[in-house]
């Protein structure tokens, strides 16, 4: 495969894995954490690495999971015990993601993981990073990472789709029935956690915010069904990809800020022109109800 | 046979007393109105009895035993501003969620369901409705969908929390009819309810709360101007048959 190809494949591996499951987090309104979690995880990148001295994929994952999971706790645990939770989550994020970021420094100068790398991601560099075994070359390691992730994910929502959505929509209604909640909040919180960790290295932690949220948010405005929400927001995801390398390409700039830009983009699109949630259909709408009742009152 | 034993419910918030030692029974086959002013806990009761909020002490037996073991025997229907009416969905997947605690894990509703989904939609007068998104409904037709999902439940006991809050005449005389029905079939019906002027005609069976159960019992013997009073502090008086609160003072 073209360089080229293998960069629009992992941008929309990104842009499928955040999308969906950043569509979950949309409707639970829970964007803030989403935002806390990319970040922290961080932390948990920088603990893997302490305990197995490698950027290996697998304890990347687990050390990400387990700090992410914890970042969920503990917001939850000073929301209950009266921190406002907004508050809560700007307590907990910052003060997980500085430690992060005073750890990595720790770390010797010939290992590739520094802040700025952490922040913002290199996707340009992604596809030289193969995945080798007994000498055999397999392909880009992002790609089996995001692969396996999404596969989990998908498969994760494919299971408990009843139970996420029911506990999403109706929560009270939802334990009266016997449906686990809290299992299902942290299995999410586990699956953003394991997303941000296979996006880090090609869009960092700022820009996967986008990618989990933007979509998420765009595809809300397009669809009336569930279901169809996460379809529309992993593809969504996949577009922006798609739409930022070529942005990427004809002005010469980042990869990764144009895939988020692009997310931006199609966001504003469809905020406008939204045949049901759109500015302008709802505008249209409006004249015609004016002109309706001018008729009516003439 | 007692439908539903409470046993010595309390609930704190934040170290404030919500809820002291409530304890009554519930016969088969009743319609009951909880009946108090607004604080006295009566939504925080439905929900400590269904575990939906930590209680401090207490036990709920429900057909002589533990409530967990008969989860699939209760309904519930929340008050209505409390989920999220511009969740992408319609009228027909929310009925269907009233299946879920029958489907199982990991399956998906059949057809059978969703037939069943109809029905309930039907009976409730909202079938024209199935499709559509549940924020473009009244607030009478969303009490409806939440109606049809609670019949989509098929429990024994229902416990609602105001469902006539808000809603049209027709909306509350297509419950009330369907309370009726469910009654008839030997089923048990708990009503958070504040319209005191009704409390004779909906419910045979009153339980008065503030705080503390006031009494609970018959309607025609619970619900006297002397047990209202007691219930809401002094401030009501009967105008012919039925209360009125008035000003204190």
């Amino acid at each position: 495969m073209s360089y080229d190809a293998w960069i629009l494949l992992i941008g929309s591996l990104v842009g499928i894995t955040c999308g969906v499951t950043g569509a979950i987090l949309v409707l639970r309104k829970m964007a803030m954490i989403a935002d806390a979690i990319s970040h922290t995880v961080l932390l948990g990148i920088v603990l893997a690495f302490f305990v197995t001295q490698s950027l290996n994929g697998l304890p990347m994952l687990i050390g990400a999971a387990i700090v992410g999971v914890l970042t969920a706790v503990m917001v939850q645990a000073l929301d209950s015990s009266g921190v406002q939770s907004d508050a809560a989550i700007g307590v907990v994020f910052t003060s997980l993601f500085a430690l992060g970021v005073v750890l990595i420094s720790f770390i010797g100068d010939n290992v590739h993981l520094d802040v700025n790398h952490a922040l913002m991601g290199e996707i340009a560099f992604t596809p030289w990073d193969t995945l080798i075994i007994n000498g055999n070359s397999y392909g880009p390691v992002a790609v089996w990472m995001l692969g396996g992730v999404l596969l989990f994910n998908l498969t994760l929502i494919l299971l408990f789709y009843k139970e996420i959505k029911i506990s999403t929509f109706d929560p009270a209604m939802a334990i009266s029935i016997g449906v686990p909640v809290m299992f299902i909040h942290y299995m999410l919180m586990t699956m953003v956690s394991f997303s941000t960790v296979a996006s880090f290295d090609s869009v960092g932690a700022i820009l996967v915010v986008a990618m989990l949220i933007v979509p998420g948010a765009t595809a809300y405005l397009l669809t009336d069904r569930f279901g169809m929400m996460l379809i529309l927001s992993g593809g969504i995801g996949a577009l922006s990809a798609f739409l930022g390398y070529g942005m990427a390409l004809t002005f010469n700039v980042s990869i990764s800020g144009s895939m988020a830009v692009a997310t931006g983009l199609i966001f504003t699109a469809t905020f406008m022109l939204s045949p049901k949630h759109g500015m302008v259909a709802k505008w249209l709408r409006r004249k015609q109800l004016q002109q309706e009742q001018q008729k009516v009152s003439a | 046979m007692h439908a539903l034993q409470v046993n010595n419910i309390s609930v704190t918030y934040e170290k404030q007393p919500v809820l002291e030692g409530v304890q009554f029974n519930i016969p088969e086959g009743t319609l009951t109105g909880i009946i108090g002013p607004n604080g006295a806990g009566k939504s925080t009761l439905i929900k400590a009895i269904l575990h939906l909020i930590p209680r401090l002490s207490g036990e709920v037996t429900v057909y002589g035993k533990p409530y967990k073991q008969q989860r699939k025997l209760i309904g519930y229907v929340p008050q209505r501003s409390e989920v999220d009416w511009d969740f992408p969905t319609n009228a027909l997947d929310v009925v269907l969620m009233g299946r879920y605690g029958h489907i199982g894990m990991f399956k998906r509703p059949n057809k059978k369901e969703v037939q069943f989904a109809y029905e309930c939609l039907e009976k409730v007068g909202m079938k024209a409705f199935a499709n559509r998104q549940i924020s473009q409904l009244s607030g009478g037709q969303q009490q409806r969908v939440f109606l049809a999902r609670a019949l989509a439940q098929d429990a024994q006991i229902y416990f609602m929390d105001e469902p006539f809050a808000g809603v049209d005449a027709a909306t509350e005389k297509a419950i009330m009819k369907l309370l009726q029905e469910w009654k008839e079939q030997g089923k048990t019906v708990l009503v958070v309810h504040h319209d005191l002027q009704t409390v004779r005609d909906y419910f045979d069976n009153c339980l008065l709360l503030n705080k503390k159960p006031i009494e609970c019992g018959p309607t025609e013997k619970v619900f006297t101007l002397n047990n209202l009073e007691k219930t809401y502090g002094g401030a009501i008086s009967f105008l012919g048959n039925s209360p009125m609160l008035v000003q204190k003072g």
